[in-house]
């Protein structure tokens, strides 16, 4: 289980001026269950994904994980406690195939048949990927699926993915629904996703909506959804309208 | 006769724990050549004039590969050996070349290998070549190679060249000449540390209509080592060249790197990309979210980096 109390996260702007990014942010995650986090861009959604993984320390409050204060925690530490994190942008790396970097998530040599599984999940086929680097040669909606493959390939109790549909084609994205539904289903992982779907919303046990550094909502899917649809329609394409765009 | 030592440098230059039975070889150790083996296609022979030998590869020989490992395990050794390949029309054959130093003592030990590629027509070579330095003494460890390329019509040679670490200091020298239709590709990987030096320049003339060349550098440069690069590609005929220099920097290194393109001829295509620059910090992170410590990531970037 995840929780989070009063967690702020402050920084401060050219001029030295305090800007407040997140402001006493309290929720919990009980294991197996599925959350989205939504909200308008700039509202601080993905600082809580890094500050969850640890790439960012908060200002204040406390993190924990399965009941133990990860607050002071390093990455490495969280990720061998079975946290992951699917970037937005994810990095590429010049000579890493995807076959390694899928072993490297894994934690050792994944053979050839698993790897294949995993790619195939996110809509990539195989045999063109594995011995393929991810390097520049790679588009923006490949490396971000191969992104969604790492978490795949590792054994996680926490799995959170930030805007995991940017870049992803219709098919592909439902087969991804249905494997982010089966992680939690089949594997009891808890999965956090930020992301503007109302298909991936759909999913959620539970929707938590973050607006200017602050909770404005959060509940069950039946409770929040209805009220959403329409709120930040215009601004987060919630409908999903512009989900063939692909992620430079 | 070989001994432990000699069995892991030989393994880490040439991955060799033992030579193929059916392959040609000429190992040379303290300035010697100490065994040899040649085979039907393929005759290795030592010079009269100098120190060195002549790898003679009859036309047509197809899929054989031939080792000419070099180890120096006694301190204060400087040799100078030429090499000189002579490799038939229609060969594809595989060179696999390299040095290794254990200097355990406080005398510099040395090692400058001049290797020449006569490559004639229709022919595919490829030569791999990897130095490397090791040792707990204080005697220094210094590797200056000079290869010279001429490479025949339509024939292409493909050198991988890798100094892996423990290397004090090397200046590589690479010269290519290529006929029409010839293709050349260079890649040379590079990692220096401590206060090592390392230059490498490199000169590729496209003489012949229709040649090609791809040169890719790709450099670590740690501690306060340093290294400069002087990769020059001349087109005197229609041909197209690529020069790519890759280096990451860390800790109070030094990079230079100084492509030089040069067109004689209206339809000379040649392109240089030069970057210089530290790790990505979100491959660090990335690598770190899969649970490696921040030296872990680090090694893997550069291991893939330089692979």
């Amino acid at each position: 289980m995840l929780e989070l109390k009063h967690i702020s996260f402050n920084v401060n702007d050219d001029g030295g001026e305090k800007v407040e990014i997140l402001d006493d942010v309290s929720f919990t995650v009980p294991d197996g269950k599925f959350l989205v986090i939504t909200g308008p861009n700039g509202g601080g959604k993905s600082t809580l994904a890094r500050l969850i993984m640890g790439i960012e320390q908060p200002t204040a409050g406390q993190i924990l994980y399965n009941g133990e204060d990860i607050t002071g925690l390093s990455i490495t530490e969280r990720a061998k406690k079975g946290i992951g994190y699917a970037f937005q942008h994810p990095p590429r790396f010049k000579g890493l195939t995807v076959r390694r970097l899928l072993s490297l998530a894994h934690g050792s040599e994944l053979p050839e048949d698993e790897c294949c599984s995993y790619l195939t999940r996110v809509g990539l086929c195989s045999m063109d990927y594995l011995n393929r680097e991810v390097d520049a040669s790679l588009s923006g909606g490949e490396v971000k699926r191969i992104e969604i493959a790492t978490l795949m390939a590792r054994n996680l109790g926490l799995a959170i993915y930030d805007e995991p549909e940017a870049g992803i084609d219709l098919w592909s994205f439902s087969m991804l629904v249905q494997s982010f539904r089966m992680l939690t289903q089949e594997n009891n992982e808890s999965v956090v996703i930020i992301s503007h779907q109302e298909r991936i919303m759909k999913l959620a046990d539970e929707i938590l909506v973050i607006a200017d550094g602050k909770i404005r909502s959060q509940g069950p899917r039946d409770e929040i959804l209805p009220g959403l649809l329409g709120e930040f329609d215009r601004k987060c394409d919630l409908r999903g309208e512009k989900e063939e765009t692909t992620h430079a | 006769m070989l001994d432990i030592t000699d069995r892991n440098l030989l393994k880490t230059i040439s991955d060799l724990s033992y030579i193929p039975p059916q392959s040609a070889y000429n190992i040379r150790k303290n300035g010697a050549g100490i065994e040899r083996r040649n085979t039907e296609k393929v005759e290795i022979v030592t010079k009269t004039d100098k120190p060195g030998i002549d790898i003679k590869i009859k036309p047509g020989t197809v899929g054989e590969t031939v080792y000419i490992p070099v180890i120096i395990t006694d301190t204060g050794v400087n040799d100078k050996v030429y090499n000189d390949f002579y490799i038939g029309d229609d060969a594809d054959v595989t060179i696999v070349a390299g040095c290794g130093i254990h200097n355990s003592g406080c005398h510099e030990s040395r090692h400058d290998g001049i290797h020449r590629f006569f490559i004639g027509k229709n022919a595919h070579v490829k030569y791999v070549e990897k130095h490397y330095g090791e040792g707990e003494g204080t005697g220094a460890r210094v590797l200056n190679p000079t290869t010279e390329v001429f490479v025949g019509d339509n024939s292409v040679c493909e050198m991988e060249t890798v100094q892996i670490r423990g290397v004090d200091s090397t200046v590589r020298e690479t010269n290519a000449a290529l006929d029409a239709g010839a293709k050349f590709i260079v890649t040379e990987r590079l990692m220096t540390h401590g206060q090592q030096t390392a230059q490498s320049n490199m000169k590729v003339e496209l003489n012949g209509a229709g040649a090609t060349a791809q040169i890719i550098s790709r450099s670590v440069a740690k501690d306060s080592s340093q290294q400069v690069f002087y990769p020059n590609a001349v087109g005197n005929a229609p041909c197209h060249a690529h020069v790519q220099c890759d280096s990451i920097i860390m800790d109070n290194a030094k990079i230079r790197s100084i492509p030089a393109i040069e067109a004689n001829d209206t339809d000379a295509q040649i392109i240089h990309e030069a970057a210089i620059g530290r790790i990505n910090n979100d491959q660090l992170l990335k690598l770190m979210t899969f649970g490696l410590s921040p030296e872990e990531a680090e090694e893997v970037i550069i291991e893939g980096f330089l692979k």
